[in-house]
């Protein structure tokens, strides 16, 4: 189904191997294109969520808990209800059933029902002719709180199983427990000569997209919903309306409208979308909430602060022996996808270089914070950090130049990893020997004055995950196509343009196997009434599974045309070539149609020409309990190099530059993935360097900075210079060869600068972010003849259940669990949750 | 509670126009709510992300903390001004050219305040151009196809002929 393998029409042949055909007579797919939303949205005209304006619309607001964990005694809306202007007023009751985007976490309610879970949980919501009055309604809501002993971060959940804050999870606050063997790690230990371990901690950050959320629900008297929402994933909003409020499926139209940015912190189903849902149908009048700033910062879903611990086993030489991972998340209030996060902290150590053993150890606590979830990159960037930290230093233990370590040790392409992840194209080396020459690392490491230094690291992202979130059988992704007899084309999809253009993604796709411009394309998406599925803007999934399900559409569109077309020129249809909006005669380019006309062609014989496309990924190796996260139809590669400027007498570090190489497969929109990789290595930046979730140290777990001023994120005066090396290895499984772009950057950039701080200074900084404080910290310690460092210094007990045990491909596994020494069998069951963006 | 309109004539985007507004209304406010204006956004609404910019006589100001009633007989310009005759500014039109807007949520507070920069400095360089965007935030680009394309623009706004480099459209190979 992908690119080179249906029939080409006016192109050469697949060459007979995996190695993709280079393709010279690609037109479209390649070049650097406008997006097809740039016009609307450099001049104002995209309509975000907040930008609807419906008649007799009213106006939304929550009331929130004060509190960081507490029993609801009683709540009364009475004085509210009676505020002139106020239409309603709903409290969990209204709407008592619960949701999650994980079909394991079905934990959350649109507003508390019995408990709140963290400052900020949503508790009432109100209805009202302004925004104005709204807000004043929630001041004269009662509710009468029962404090509970709220639990501050994953240690103290740990240390404080009661009382606990859900009733179901694996004990305790812990929500989930994962313990992973691929192969006896401890004897590959012993084979080792050098073993290491080391501790790290990667603190929380949010996603902070410059639009804050907002949604608008009209429920119309024939009995049907309508909800716009700045959401990523129009399709899990379906379903959770549809259980919440149990409506008919079909009664609910969802439409995604564009996102002012998401980052995978608008793709979980969320408690506005529902209120809002629910009072419009309550009051029979269009209403929409727009979240204030401070209330983005509770919703977050953003990076779980992940405490790790790793040690690996090595040979002389850097090889890997074996290596046994810890991690720690802390999950916040709710599940949202972290069962999937915990997972993902374990899953992608083995993608980059060869570890023969491996065990993963994983939790995931409940606390009385916000919940954390899916930030671009979802569960990775955090043991990327540890394992590419742990690396440097295993490289200088070893007296080994780190970047010879990585390229004298690549997972090699095409084959199976020990936790039977299918490794397809892997343009690793390519990209560390590309930021290796362009920064002058040879001239530079350990070479620099005092004060600067220079630091590498690479990293591997999925390009969409092997299985769906809910259980299903069914594609992850469709698409629909209509031929217009003027010669245009329409592109309906399910898929949701967060700013990461993948409109412009089937645009130039269906224009590349239609001969046509990108710009002849009109493109329909994210909208549940009108558009097939598309699962979402989440795990880097959607140019790999919407461009799939598109050149299967257009391909079956241009065979039909073809057809009669052909007969029309007298020539077999595989004679018909499609370019510059033609239809012709390959041997003979001069004779042809325009592409209208050959439309009119096929309609007047078949009937209107319309087509549909869809994705499925190829089925996962590995069969055992957890095998669900990690498997992904190709994946990408990353390497880069910081140099960075560290003040000793502050502790600042400043970033001047940074060289990011980018394995992307193949470019479908040059343009795009030059953004997506430089939004990606500032994304990263921020987190390597300031941005934090930072909570009051004393009991309450208040928020301490919910503002933009005060969550530091980087400007244009601390963002780097970023010189980009785009490395192309066309994977089969990618369309026209593409994998992804748009998270896999991001993680190797706050372990490069780690690396570099420890380059400039000799101190390690195993916490990211690497605040001055921090900095300056170790620097003390350093001059005081202590260990130069500042990081955690313990890994609690934790009482791991028993191991899943799968054999590595090369221990004679078959992908499936053994059996267990108490006899019970364990697997073969692949959990059905993905990854997201 | 209820307040009395308060009206104002100003000059909107090269128009004379009067608005009646809640006198104690933000031009963020009257912009999008009053004027039918919305591509003026926000991001906070306390001054801090720049990304409701709009030009007051020309100068950059943060709409949510400028009162509409402050407008009455000023030169306010939005993103809805910009282009002239169908035709995008040269701002605009660099913006579209680099992926300079990705979400494209913040993209006409920079536009504005990329056209103040120019109108008061036309040949920036790469430092003037941050100083003078410091205070918009931009989550999506990393601001470098921000600053490429505001040096696009100036150097056709001078009136010569550029187009972006081969590096800024597909990167180093």
């Amino acid at each position: 189904m992908g690119a080179g393998e249906g029939r080409k029409v006016g192109r050469s042949e697949r060459a007979p191997s995996n190695i993709p055909t280079v393709q010279p007579s690609l037109r479209v797919v390649g070049k650097a294109h406008r997006k097809t939303d740039a016009t609307a949205k450099v001049t104002g005209a995209t309509r975000f969520a907040d930008d609807l304006f419906l008649p007799r619309m009213l106006y939304a607001k929550l009331l929130r808990s004060p509190h960081p964990h507490a029993r609801i005694v009683r709540i009364d809306p009475s004085r509210a209800l009676a505020l002139a202007g106020v239409k309603a007023v709903l409290t969990g009751k209204d709407l008592p059933i619960p949701f999650g985007i994980l079909p394991v976490s079905q934990d959350e309610h649109a507003l508390a029902l019995d408990k709140t879970r963290f400052v900020g949980d949503p508790v009432a919501g109100v209805a009202a002719v302004s925004e104005e009055i709204a807000t004043a309604a929630l001041d004269l809501i009662a509710v009468e709180y029962e404090p509970l002993r709220p639990v501050r971060d994953a240690l103290d959940a740990v240390a404080h199983p009661e009382p606990r804050i859900h009733a179901y999870g694996d004990g305790g606050n812990l929500h989930k427990l994962i313990n992973l063997e691929f192969g006896d790690v401890e004897e590959a230990f012993t084979a080792a000569d050098l073993v290491r371990e080391d501790l790290l901690f990667f603190d929380g950050n949010t996603h902070l997209p410059m639009e804050q959320h907002a949604a608008a629900a009209d429920w119309s008297a024939d009995g049907k919903l309508t909800l716009w929402s700045s959401t990523q994933t129009p399709h899990y909003v379906h379903r959770a309306l549809a259980q919440v409020l149990e409506l008919a499926p079909a009664r609910i139209r969802v439409i995604a409208t564009p996102n002012g940015g998401a980052f995978g912190g608008k793709s979980d189903p969320f408690s506005h979308e529902l209120v809002v849902a629910k009072l419009a149908m309550v009051t029979g009048r269009p209403v929409k909430i727009t979240l204030t700033r401070e209330e983005v910062f509770y919703c977050h879903r953003g990076r779980h602060p992940t405490l790790m611990w790793v040690k690996t086993g090595v040979k002389r030489d850097g090889s890997i022996t074996g290596m046994h991972f810890k991690s720690l998340l802390d999950g916040g209030g709710y599940g949202s996808y972290g069962v999937a996060s915990t997972y993902y902290t374990g899953a992608l150590q083995t993608v980059t270089y060869p570890v023969p053993r491996y065990k993963f150890q994983g939790a995931r606590a409940f606390t009385s914070k916000p919940p954390c979830g899916p930030k671009r990159g979802h569960g990775t960037p955090q043991p990327r950090f540890a394992l590419e930290v742990h690396l440097d230093k295993i490289a200088e233990q070893l007296g080994i130049d780190p970047a010879e370590l990585r390229l004298k040790h690549l997972v090699p392409p095409n084959s199976l990893t020990a936790n039977w992840l299918r490794i397809g194209t892997m343009g690793l080396g390519a990209c560390i020997e590309k930021v290796v020459t362009g920064s002058g690392w040879k001239e530079k490491f350990r070479k620099l004055p005092d004060g600067k230094g220079i630091g590498l690291a690479c990293s591997s992202y999925i390009t969409g995950a092997g299985l769906p979130i809910y259980w299903n059988p069914m594609p992850h992704s469709g698409v629909q196509l209509k031929c217009d007899r003027g010669g245009g084309v329409t592109v309906f999809c399910g898929s949701t343009e967060i700013g990461q253009g993948s409109d412009s993604i089937l645009a130039v796709i269906v224009a590349e196997v239609l001969g046509l411009d990108p710009f002849d394309i009109a493109i329909v998406t994210g909208d549940t009434d009108l558009t097939p599925v598309d699962l979402g803007s989440y795990s880097s999934r959607v140019t790999l599974m919407t461009g799939h399900a598109a050149i299967q559409a257009a391909e079956r569109a241009r065979d039909v045309i073809a057809r009669h077309a052909a007969q029309k020129l007298g020539i077999p249809p595989e004679r018909a070539a499609f370019a510059d909006a033609r239809v012709f005669d390959v041997e003979r380019p001069e004779r042809g149609l325009t592409f209208g006309e050959a439309v009119q062609l096929a309609e007047a014989a078949e009937g209107t020409v319309g087509t549909v496309g869809s994705y499925t990924p190829p089925p996962s190796a590995g069969k055992y309990r957890g095998a669900g996260v990690g498997p992904s139809p190709a994946y990408s590669y990353s390497a880069c190099v910081a140099e960075v400027d560290v003040d000793a007498a502050t502790g600042i570090v400043r970033v001047p530059k940074i060289w990011i190489a980018h394995d992307v497969g193949r470019c479908i929109n040059a343009a795009t993935v030059m953004g997506q990789i430089e939004g990606s290595v500032y994304m990263g930046l921020g987190e390597a360097l300031m941005e934090e979730m930072a909570y009051r140290g004393n009991r309450n777990v208040v928020h301490k900075i919910p503002s933009l001023l005060e969550y530091k994120s980087p400007t244009t005066l601390e963002m780097c210079d970023v010189v980009t090396y785009v490395v192309e290895d066309p994977d089969p499984n990618g369309p026209f060869g593409a994998k992804e772009c748009g998270q896999g950057p991001l993680l190797p950039v706050p372990p490069a600068v780690a690396n570099a701080v420890y380059d400039a200074v000799g101190v390690r900084i195993d916490e990211v972010p690497i605040t001055p404080e921090k900095v300056f910290k170790a620097l003390r310690r350093k001059a005081k003849g202590e260990e130069p460092r500042y990081g955690p210094d313990r890994f609690p007990d934790i009482l791991w259940p028993e191991p899943i045990r799968v054999p590595p491909p090369w221990e004679g596994g078959d992908g499936r669990a053994v059996e267990q020494s108490d006899g019970r069998t364990v697997g073969p069951k692949a959990l059905p949750v993905g990854a997201r963006r | 509670m209820p307040d009395t309109k308060a009206k104002i004539a100003l000059e909107l985007n090269g128009e004379p126009v009067e608005v009646a507004f809640a006198p104690h209304k933000t031009l963020l406010e009257v912009l999008r709510e009053d004027l039918g204006l919305t591509g003026t956004k926000h991001g906070c609404e306390l001054g801090e992300c720049g990304t409701c910019t709009v030009l007051v006589d020309g100068v950059p100001v943060l709409s949510c903390l400028v009162l509409g009633l402050a407008c009455a007989g000023r030169r306010v310009k939005t993103v809805e001004g910009m282009a002239e005759g169908g035709k995008l500014h040269p701002l605009q039109h660099a913006f579209a050219e680099l992926g300079a807007a990705q979400c494209g949520y913040c993209t006409p507070a920079f536009l504005l305040a990329a056209e103040a920069l120019l109108a008061a400095n036309p040949r920036p360089t790469r430092d003037d151009i941050k100083q003078a965007l410091a205070g918009n935030l931009c989550r999506c680009t990393g601001y470098i196809k921000i600053y490429e394309a505001v040096e696009l623009a100036a150097a056709r706004l001078r009136g010569e002929v550029a187009e972006p480099s081969q590096e800024s459209l597909y990167g180093r190979r």
